[in-house]
């Protein structure tokens, strides 16, 4: 394997990591709001939270692009406070990622969540728990397993993620150029055996990941999208 | 003596209004008893905190406010305990588990310890059983176990015998007595159970339709005639008796009442003891002279002081014992052969007594 197919691969991997991470603690909070909550306002939540199910890579992508350009309020801002160019940076990527894989954290939290009974909640609380103690010491154990699913769904998702980075993130190698990115140099300059190293690598890697996570309980396949 | 004062309105499904302006002693158990859909339960979610009464509504714990118009304390903030009708024990601890839950986030007067409550509930062979291989008695008594270890100031308590029946029904009452005597917290227990309510209960305040409809001492309610207790077939009196001795050649024990004796089957306990017997109406039955040579072995002399007959064809009698009352249900034609009046000296025989439970403190 080439340093650049290595640095690629390392990319991908801190890319997938540094998402996955941030997806937990933003979707435990926004997936506990959204499995408490009916009304307008957090349908309309979850409509925007699952978009990325639907939408086309190259539209969240052109607008994500346009949202962090250079000449753009967030870019200027970013710009002034890290004196780097934010479009076509790992920052962006990370930016992205976390759109575009946000439905598959939040989606099982939510379910795993929903599933808690109230009654339990008001059990913890008149035996003297408060709200966080209620979510540390309830909440957090029953749906321990839904955590590793959405931990495992968000990291593989963000892996495999194309449209969006191509975008956003451009091909520049060490930066932004991760494996699938990669993969469709090799493609269109018609070098099919490294192509095929990659995406060998990129199948047993999603099968393993997928095999590991569905052979533990068969709940949880019921949450992919 | 603490003391809850309530000032409560809640409104529920279907236009249903609870109401209720009492200031309730808390001393022992004080049972809310009434039918289902009375607001039993609405009122002691309202007390818990888990349910909001309307603006304006006002819940004073001694000097505490629990709800007024400035505060509304969260229950994680009200020193409760609350043992709800389906345990809710929490699934992903074991017993021991359930049990340390509140013992670890009590903030009041330090309360029981763990082998205590073990010991009163008898919870210590269950203390490594997952909360799923229970049975439902068993996991009342362990919800019960989790609520006196958050050192509660008063204990809630949402009908938690209503899922069982037959022997783990009884076994379960005796447990609960026993704890609720030895904790010393005092408590209100919801229930629609008559013979219940008489075996628990110090105090009583009766509920129907979201309204107050009496409220006072046990003793004092269970033998008036126009009470809720005396509607149905379950109408009882207690009679607070003195435990004077036991005969083992005949396997009885003799309790004493206003200076009479009354036999019951032999039961633990040392003379001197306070007990209290639950009579029920449907046992007593009324003679004119002092019957002889009969097989009932309880026979008191007492005087009529109010009969009660309404289209049914069965009448209700009260009758005086010393300061005591006790309850008769007779027939109609009975009643007239008899020509019962208020006032009359006459004779109850009582077939059959249940003996209740012993009361540490006669309030």
């Amino acid at each position: 394997m080439s340093p650049a197919e290595l640095d690629a691969i390392y990319l991908t991997l801190a890319l997938a990591g540094t998402t996955t991470l941030i997806l937990i603690l933003l979707g435990t909070p926004l997936a506990w709001w959204l499995s408490r909550r009916s009304g307008n306002l957090p349908a309309l939540v979850e409509a925007l939270v699952a978009m990325p199910l639907i939408l086309p890579p190259t539209v969240l992508g052109f607008y994500l692009l346009l949202m962090l350009a250079p000449d753009s309020a967030i870019g200027r801002l970013w710009q002034q406070l890290t004196g780097n160019q934010l479009a076509f940076s790992f920052s962006a990527l990370v930016i992205g990622s976390v759109i575009y894989s946000l439905p598959f954290v939040v989606q099982p939290l939510q379910a795993a969540f929903t599933r808690v009974p109230a009654s339990l909640l008001q059990a913890a609380a008149t035996l003297g728990a408060p709200p966080l103690d209620q979510f540390r010491s309830i909440v957090l154990p029953l749906c321990r397993r839904s955590f590793l699913v959405a931990a495992c769904l968000g990291f593989a998702h963000t892996v495999g993620e194309f449209g969006v980075i191509l975008m956003i993130g451009g091909n520049i190698p060490g930066e932004t150029r991760v494996v699938s990115v990669a993969l469709y140099d090799y493609v269109e300059s018609l070098q099919f055996a490294e192509a095929h190293r990659l995406a060998v690598g990129l199948v047993l890697f999603s099968l393993a990941l997928l095999f590991l996570l569905y052979r533990g309980n068969g709940r949880v396949r019921a949450v992919a999208s | 003596m603490s003391q809850l004062a309530l000032r409560v309105r809640c409104r529920g499904a279907d236009d249903f209004l609870l109401e209720v302006s009492e200031n309730l002693p808390l001393l022992g158990v004080t049972a809310i008893y009434g039918a289902s859909g009375s607001g039993k339960t609405t009122l002691l979610e309202c007390i818990a905190g888990l349910r909001s009464a309307e603006p304006g509504s006002q819940i004073h714990f001694d000097t505490t406010p629990w709800q007024d118009n400035a505060t509304q304390l969260p229950p994680w903030q009200r020193g409760i305990g609350y043992v709800f009708q389906d345990a809710r024990l929490f699934p992903h601890l074991d017993v021991e588990g359930n049990l340390h839950y509140g013992l670890q986030r009590h903030r009041h007067s330090s309360g029981p310890s763990v082998a205590e409550v073990c010991h009163w509930l008898g919870l210590e062979p269950l203390l490594h059983r997952q909360c799923d291989t229970l049975s439902a008695g068993q996991r009342q008594r362990v919800a019960m176990g989790r609520a006196l270890l958050a050192a509660p100031r008063l204990l809630l308590l949402d009908e938690p015998l209503a899922n069982l029946d037959g022997d783990s029904r009884r076994q379960c009452l005796d447990a609960l007595k026993r704890a609720i005597c030895a904790s010393q917290v005092p408590a209100l227990y919801v229930s629609h159970d008559a013979e219940e309510v008489s075996q628990l209960a110090d105090r009583l305040l009766i509920l129907e339709s979201g309204q107050v409809v009496q409220h006072g001492s046990l003793l004092a309610l269970s033998s008036r005639i126009d009470c809720a207790l005396s509607r149905d077939e379950q109408a009882a009196a207690i009679l607070q008796c003195e435990l004077a001795g036991h005969d083992e050649a005949f396997g009885l024990s003799e309790l004493r009442a206003e200076g009479h004796s009354l036999w019951v089957n032999h039961m633990p306990g040392a003379p001197g003891e306070q007990h209290r017997l639950r009579i029920p109406a449907r046992d007593v039955s009324l003679c004119r002279e002092q019957p002889r040579q009969t097989s009932i072995l309880n026979v008191l002399p007492v005087q009529v002081t109010e009969i009660e007959t309404g289209d049914s064809p069965r009448a209700l009698v009260r009758l005086a014992v010393g300061e005591q009352f006790l309850l008769a249900r007779i027939t109609r034609k009975s009643a007239t052969t008899l020509q019962l009046k208020p006032g009359d000296h006459v004779f109850a025989q009582i077939k059959s007594t249940a003996l209740l439970t012993e009361i540490a403190d006669p309030a």
